[in-house]
This record gives structure tokens, C-alpha cells and sequence, in this order.
């Protein structure tokens, strides 16, 4: 059986997406320079981060599992990570 | 001032998880006028474990947990592996024991929370689910109260219940950035299937369950492992992998995922499985280390909030140190709210009672275990070892048989291993475990 990929697993879930406002900020440039950036992208089982042809990373803060794990590993200054807005974001139905 | 004037509630409980259900649900039963805040549109939507309870001490705070709670199997079966490519050497224990009294569930945390929260409703507290706590409110230093949006509750005392990324407590000084090898991710699938093939798969019957705990070629070498339990009519199937190790080693985390899932032992128990849901959650590893301090003037902090995880290797457990705790935490808050002094010094019986428990004794007793799984022998070539100790003796290949023991020796030296490191490993796995 071939797994899924992550955004077809994705899809499973339950999200409320707060349009207005991202509970994620990457800091390009200390995300570039302390290698911060490639280990987003490795590290992030949602796939949040991507890191585009300039060198710069995207962010699809909308698939966030809210797990922290970008936080623990990231440099001093290179990412801006908090919960969501009360009522936002992943709603477990298994958990 | 040991305590404000006129709360708005005597305690405010961040977080609607185990701990902090428990923690009010204790505290509304004694009496106590208690906020349960929870950010999740439900209590239990935001909350995610690799499911397996360990019950005996919830058993405890609900009485009707048994035949009540929204669990899915009674684990009967531990089945620990280690995985190579292509062997795996595993120990299957299984104990009608285990069943009664009930020793430990499989739960799916969206389901079970909702159940918790409940109770804690029953019990008079009030619930205020989809708010985000963004801080708490403090006057000099004591927390006084949490700010949520333009809201503002004051209380005597709060309880950071809010898990393991604790942002309340880290603002609060408690606790500190965890290094990355006290912090694993977890990433788990919940994959449904029939009953019926699930007994039969993993030779259960009724409401049994087992629990697969798997180290070696499942996680690519990378220190952790993976997991296989068995829900009614799903599978909870996923990796933990030590951030530290991760990193250093440059894998892909659902790269590692998806080779664990693809692997030929572990593939055929879930086909034919569709996906429910998909999720990941950080765990905390560090062990005794990780406690800090966990009162301060007003505020206390429990379960993964206060980083009680522990990882024996053989048991891994997390929720029932969390209920441990939020028992500890509500009978401390008590004692101090009967004496109107919620002060650090007050609550400092939290800790005391922590320590007298269960969760405190095992932490102090497995304090060397999380030193000893960052061996990184235990990952890839302990497991090739054993293996081929067996091959030796199982793959009778026409030539003479020799004694187990040269056979192991014979391993032993074709492997990287070390005689001296399997001494040393094992008498620190002695040790520690």
C-alpha cells in the first residue's frame, strides 16, 4: 500500500481556517543564514514549509498540526510561532 | 496580599486535556468555583496522543472510568520489537492479567477529553471552550489572573494545563527552550479498519488490544521508535523521532513516517486501512531533568505543561503522569485556598504530593532512562545483532550446528558491536530501566 502524500492526508482532517490572520512568521534572512529554513522544511510533519528557487521559505500556515516541533528546533529570532486564534485551526475528531 | 480581593473564579485551569481536566474536575468537587478554558473549538479537538493510557491512577478520580469512558480496547498484549530491514527479533507478551483489573486502554483523545470535560461540567465547573489564553495577568509577581482577546479573569490561582509547548509557563519563568535532545515529534495515522480484521490480525478477541513497540529500522537509525495500537475499529500507527538526532542526521520526518509505514512488517497489518485523520504532537523526553519549578505565587503547572513524559524503553507514558499530577496539583490548591494563602510558598505542597506519588517515585526511578536511549546502538545494530544470532541458529543449512553461545560470539564479532559496549550498554540498561 502506498501512503499517502501529506497533502492528501491533509485532507482528512478537520480544519477552521482563520482567513484573517497567520499564527506563523518566518524571518527570512536569520532563517537563511543559521540553516533554520532547510530544517522547517525536513522537520514540519504538515509540510507547512517550503523552501521556494529564491532560497526563501513559504509558508501554507493553514495544513498546521500545531505540534510546536518548527519552534523547538528553530534559531534564536528565526521564527514567529503561536496557537492559533481560540477556535482556529486543526479540530481533532480522533486525536 | 497573599491573594486577590474578588476573583472572578477561585481557580482558572488552562487547557482541557487529561491534566486539565482532572485538575478541575478535582477542584469543582471540593467545591471550588473553577474556569476550564480550552482553545480547541471542543474540548479534546486540539489534543492528540499515541493512545495508549496507562489506567489504574484515572481509575482512581472516576470511578465509572471503566464502563464509562469512551476508551477503545484493554491492552492484553505488548508485543516490543526490534525491526532490521529484513528481520525483526520481538518479544510477545501477552497477560489475561492485564485485563483485570484493567491496566491500561487505548484512547483517542477527542473522544475521551470530551467524556473528561464533561465530568468536570457535572461537577460545577464551568467550561469556556474556543478561547485562547494569550497570558496571564500578574501584579508584581504573582499571576492574578489570564488575559484571553480583550478579556480579562481575575482568580486565585491558575493551572497551566496547556501542554507541552507550555507558553504560559515559559512566560511565566518557569520553564525554559528545552534542548532538542529532551524533544521528540510524534507522527502518527489513524487508519480504520473492520473489528473483526483487527482481531484477527493481532489475535485479540472482544475488547483486548494490543500495543506494538518498535525500535531499529523504522525510524532509519534515527533515535526513537514506532508504534502499532489497536483501537476498537481503527489503528493509531506512527514514529517518534528525537529532534537532536533528527536534525543532526538531516532525515526528512515523513519521509522516516511513510518508510515505517511501508515496511514489510508493519505493512501488512495495516492493509486495506483507510486514513481518518493525521496528526503529529511534540514529546518531551527529557525525564526528571525536564521538572522545573512548577509553582510560583498563583500558579501552578501539570502534566506535559510541567514536561512529565517518560520514556522506560518498555512503557511510555505521559497521560497518567498527567492525571498523577492534576491529583497532586487540586489537593495542594485546596489546602492553600482553605488557608487564603495561594502564595509560592503555599503551593509549594504541590510538589511534595507530586513526589509522594507515583509520578515523582517513577521519575526519580527511571532518571537515567532517557541517557541510556540516546545510545544509538539501540537503533540499528542491536537488532541486526539478535537477528542474526537467531538466523544462526534457525537457518540449518546442512552444515554442523555449533553451540549458541559461539554462534553469538560469531555475531558478535562480525557486528560493529563492541563486547565491552554490550557490557557497558547492558549494565547501564540495568541501571536505568
Amino acid at each position: 500500500m502506498k501512503p499517502l502524500s501529506v497533502p492528501e492526508r491533509l485532507t482528512k482532517n478537520r480544519f477552521l481556517l482563520d482567513e484573517e490572520q497567520s499564527h506563523i512568521e518566518v524571518n527570512q534572512e536569520i532563517a537563511k543564514a543559521t540553516g533554520t529554513g532547510k530544517l522547517l522544511v525536513a522537520c514540519c510533519p504538515a509540510h507547512v514549509y517550503t523552501e521556494e528557487p529564491d532560497g526563501t521559505i513559504s509558508v501554507e500556515y493553514a495544513a498546521c498540526l500545531e505540534c510546536g516541533t518548527c519552534l523547538a528546533i528553530a534559531a534564536p529570532g528565526a521564527l514567529k510561532w503561536h496557537y492559533p486564534r481560540g477556535g482556529f485551526g486543526v479540530q481533532f475528531r480522533e486525536g | 496580599m497573599t491573594q486577590p480581593a474578588e476573583p472572578d473564579f477561585e481557580v482558572i485551569v488552562i487547557g482541557a486535556g487529561i491534566a486539565g481536566c482532572v485538575a478541575a474536575y478535582q477542584l469543582a468537587r471540593q467545591g471550588r468555583s473553577v474556569l476550564l478554558i480550552e482553545r480547541g473549538e471542543a474540548p479534546g479537538s486540539k489534543n492528540l496522543s499515541g493512545g495508549v493510557l496507562y489506567s489504574r491512577g484515572i481509575q482512581q478520580v472516576f470511578p465509572d472510568f471503566g464502563h464509562e469512558a469512551p476508551v477503545e480496547r484493554r491492552i492484553t498484549r505488548n508485543y516490543i520489537s526490534f525491526l532490521n530491514a529484513d528481520s525483526s527479533v520481538a518479544i510477545d507478551y501477552k497477560d489475561a492479567r492485564l485485563a483485570d483489573p484493567v491496566n491500561a486502554v487505548t484512547v483517542l483523545r477527542a473522544k475521551l477529553d470530551a467524556w473528561l470535560s464533561e465530568k468536570c461540567e457535572e461537577a460545577g465547573a464551568i467550561i469556556m471552550p474556543g478561547v485562547r489564553v494569550d497570558r496571564v495577568l500578574t501584579e508584581g509577581t504573582r499571576v492574578v489572573g489570564v488575559q484571553a482577546g480583550d478579556d480579562e479573569l481575575r482568580t486565585h490561582v491558575v493551572v497551566a494545563a496547556d501542554g507541552v509547548n507550555s507558553f504560559i509557563a515559559k512566560e511565566a519563568g518557569l520553564r525554559q527552550q528545552e534542548p532538542l535532545n529532551h524533544l521528540a515529534v510524534g507522527v502518527k495515522s489513524v487508519i480504520s479498519l473492520p473489528r473483526e480484521t483487527i482481531e484477527q490480525r493481532f489475535n485479540l478477541t472482544g475488547d483486548e488490544g494490543a500495543a506494538l513497540a518498535v525500535v531499529g529500522d523504522c525510524t532509519q537509525g534515527v533515535g526513537g521508535g514506532g508504534f502499532l495500537y489497536t483501537n476498537l475499529d481503527s489503528l493509531s500507527v506512527g514514529i517518534v523521532v528525537r529532534l537532536d538526532d533528527l536534525t543532526a542526521k538531516q532525515k526528512v520526518v515523513t519521509d522516516i513516517f511513510d518508510h515505517f509505514l511501508q515496511h514489510q512488517f508493519i505493512a501488512p497489518y495495516l492493509e486495506g486501512g483507510e486514513l481518518l485523520e493525521y496528526g503529529c504532537h511534540l514529546v518531551a523526553e527529557g525525564g526528571l531533568h525536564m521538572i522545573g519549578e512548577i509553582a510560583m505565587n498563583g500558579m501552578v503547572v501539570v502534566g506535559d505543561a510541567a514536561g512529565l513524559t517518560l520514556n522506560t524503553g518498555l512503557t511510555v507514558r505521559g497521560m497518567d503522569l498527567a492525571v498523577g499530577s492534576a491529583v497532586a496539583a487540586a489537593e495542594a490548591i485546596g489546602d492553600a485556598l482553605d488557608r487564603k494563602d495561594t502564595s509560592k510558598a503555599a503551593l509549594a505542597s504541590y510538589r511534595d504530593k507530586l513526589f509522594a506519588s507515583y509520578v515523582g517515585q517513577d521519575m526519580k526511578t527511571y532518571a537515567k532512562a532517557p541517557h541510556f536511549l540516546e545510545v544509538e546502538r539501540m537503533y540499528q545494530q542491536y537488532g541486526e545483532l539478535f537477528a542474526n544470532v537467531l538466523y544462526g541458529t534457525f537457518s540449518l543449512d546442512t552444515q554442523p550446528r555449533q553451540h549458541l553461545l559461539k554462534v553469538a560470539r560469531k555475531s558478535l564479532a562480525r557486528s560493529p558491536l563492541k563486547m565491552r559496549q554490550l557490557v557497558r550498554d547492558g549494565i547501564a540498561g540495568v541501571r536505568a530501566l
